[in-house]
């Protein structure tokens, strides 16, 4: 068989495509629901009610959303460029730590002030995050989907150590986790209660800053080009290196946001499993909006939607939640795909 | 001097082993992979499915080898599922990658809540047990260490050497080192590209299976959420650090084995007093740093990573 190249993708394939992704996705995970022993159609129903069945539901899910769309723009923007970053959890952490450090009552300021302080600095410790393999990748050619990959595993321990140290709060009770947040240092609410957090704003304005940086500035066309091709990059004259450092201080800045937020907007301290796999979650969210970061709203807001209508699926109907993990998994293998036979026509021959 | 007495220990040499078996499993399987020229960073997820299907399998009554064969024929059939993508389709091999690590993992934990539902402990099986070969074991130190060990461990250096031999000694092996290196030459001889990389891709990830059912079925005897911990991508830098070559590699296997044990003693005998994480990040720490050592003249197979197209030039 060979793939060639279409002319000019037609708008039926682009659609179809995509959608029949989504079909074979639902079409595995229902064989998984008959396993299970569960009716796979009032399976998704619920699924489909614990994720937007109710003003509560759709809350949470947006909750859930707002740290993906954090390090799906991360992923999006690293993998533009071709920069791997698969450490989207440690720069996570990261930034976790950060607002962790400055937001106990270190820095008694007021809020309007603080929060930015805290943000600024939690970006950045992201941004180092990620600067190591950057700058190992383009001095010395060290591949950086493995050092991203294994700088995940040593900050969660770097974590746990401080947790059971200098960052280890007195009250705990042997759990470790750390000082609750002061007053100021908190994300406030958006409605009432309800625990969606301004963390969410701040997600769909980076979304946008990050489309605007992408499709209106030098420095995104700069990142777009050494994506599609580096060697023609650097012979039209561009400073690859340094663009490639550019774009992960960015994309390791973005992920440690989705820390700030978490502990900022959410939950108020920092404990080992703030995220379930939130950076590599990312990943999925990234590749389904296609890189786009305005589509990576959507497609975080659909993870999310996921995750948390199976959470509340599986406490009713008994199939295991991690059939989550398993569509989210599928959906972004069937989802390469559909994008690759978008643009290609496979002749078998 | 209690640190140094640790290398004296034939116990040291024995854990020594036992830590790099799986690893020279995972590892055979990515040099294949990457020698055909394709990165296959379903290795995490690929060794958790192995973990779980062999122990599954013997948990539900099969016997040990069965077990083994299970985990196998898991690996391969998630090989093939990478290869379909990556090979033919030609799909990005970093994202279908991890996708498949995603997919793996996921399954697994499923399947695992669905066959056992309510366990508090892990239930365990009877996994193998060592087998001293005579003589050979009677060496000191490095006998028990070597010749000690359960057949799972033998079957890993049995495995180091037909993988060596088949790569540089059979007429499949050059089509498979071709095939990473020069894959318009493969093609030229009338050998199709994709056969020869699928190929490879289902037999890596195999052995990578059987790495991680070397976890479930001879270290311990249960299966964990997380046993893996990351040892796939420990072994994505052990091929590297053994510039691609099966020799090199099980001796990077085995090097990076005896730190762990090594840390592990240490750890004990520093009394608390540096935290126990700083050593268990040691390994990964020392993962990067051996990157790093060998970056500069890491000769990668030239067509790693690059979909071929039948008739390209």
């Amino acid at each position: 068989m060979r793939l060639e190249p279409k002319p000019a993708p037609s708008l039926t394939a682009t659609l179809a495509y995509p959608v029949g992704a989504l079909v074979v996705t639902f079409f595995i995970a229902s064989l998984l629901v008959l396993a299970a022993g569960a009716n796979p159609l009032s399976v998704f129903g619920l699924v489909l009610k614990g994720a937007a069945g109710s003003q509560f539901a759709l809350v949470e899910t947006l909750t859930r959303a707002t740290p993906l769309i954090f390090t799906g723009l991360a992923v999006a923007v690293a993998f533009r460029a071709r920069l791997w970053n698969i450490g989207a959890e440690a720069q996570l952490y990261a930034g976790a730590v950060m607002t962790v450090v400055l937001g106990t009552g270190a820095l008694p300021l007021p809020a309007p002030i603080l929060l930015p302080l805290i943000a600024i600095s939690a970006a950045l410790a992201g941004a180092l995050m990620l600067l190591g393999p950057a700058i190992l990748k383009t001095r010395f050619g060290v591949d950086e989907v493995v050092t991203t990959l294994l700088l995940n595993f040593v900050m969660i321990l770097f974590v746990s150590m401080l947790l059971e140290g200098v960052l280890k709060d007195p009250m705990g009770l042997g759990w470790p986790k750390s000082q609750s947040l002061i007053a100021e240092a908190r994300l406030p609410r958006i409605i009432g209660n309800r625990r969606l957090h301004y963390g969410f704003v701040l997600a769909i304005a980076c979304a946008v800053a990050v489309w605007i940086i992408m499709k209106k500035t030098a420095l995104g066309y700069e990142m777009r080009a050494v994506g599609h091709n580096a060697e023609a990059a650097r012979f039209a004259g561009m400073k690859v290196n340094t663009i490639l450092i550019k774009t992960a201080l960015l994309s390791g800045g973005l992920a440690a946001l989705a820390g700030f937020s978490e502990v900022a907007g959410l939950k108020g301290n920092l404990t080992l499993d703030l995220s379930p796999g939130f950076g590599y979650t990312g990943i999925v969210v990234a590749m389904l909006a296609m890189l786009n970061p305005l589509g990576v709203v959507i497609a975080a807001i659909f993870v999310a939607g996921i995750f948390v209508g199976a959470d509340a699926m599986s406490r009713s109907a008994g199939v295991p939640s991690y059939i989550a993990n398993v569509m989210v998994a599928t959906a972004l293998l069937t989802m390469v795909t559909a994008i690759m036979l978008t643009r290609f026509r496979v002749r078998w021959r | 001097m209690e640190a140094f007495d640790i290398l004296l220990q034939s116990t040291f040499w024995v854990a020594a082993i036992r830590i790099a078996s799986p690893l020279i499993f995972a590892t055979m399987g990515e040099l294949i992979c990457e020698r055909a020229g394709v990165l296959n960073l379903g290795i995490e997820g690929i060794m958790v499915a192995g973990a779980f299907s062999g122990w599954f399998t013997v948990y539900s009554g099969g016997d040990l080898w069965t077990g083994v064969l299970v985990a196998a024929l898991t690996g391969a059939a998630f090989g093939l599922l990478h290869s379909t993508l990556t090979v033919p389709l030609g799909l990005s091999q970093h994202v279908v990658g991890i996708g498949v690590t995603l997919l793996a993992t996921s399954l697994t934990y499923f399947t695992y809540r669905l066959a056992l539902p309510e366990v508090t402990s892990p239930p365990k099986i009877e996994p193998f047990q060592p087998l001293p070969i005579r003589f050979l074991s009677d060496i000191p130190i490095i006998g028990p260490a070597l010749f000690a060990q359960t057949p799972l461990t033998y079957l890993a250096y049995f495995t180091v050497a037909i993988v060596g031999w088949a790569l540089y000694r059979t007429p499949l092996g050059l089509a498979v080192r071709a095939a990473g290196e020069n894959p318009s030459a493969v093609e030229a001889q009338g050998i199709s590209v994709a056969a020869i990389r699928m190929g490879a891709v289902m037999v890596g990830s195999a052995l990578m299976a059987v790495g991680g059912a070397f976890l479930t079925m001879s270290a311990f005897n249960s299966f964990f959420f997380e046993m893996v911990n990351g040892r796939g991508w420990i072994c994505i830098a052990l091929v590297v650090f053994g510039s691609w070559r099966p020799g090199k590699a099980l001796l990077g296997a085995i090097l990076f084995a005896a730190f762990d044990a090594y840390q592990i003693r240490l750890q004990q005998i520093s009394g608390g007093i540096v935290p126990y994480q700083v050593f268990l990040m040691l390994p990964y720490i020392l993962s990067i740093l051996a990157l790093i050592l060998v970056a500069r003249r890491a000769t990668y197979p030239k067509s790693l990573m690059i979909p071929y197209q039948k008739g390209e030039r």
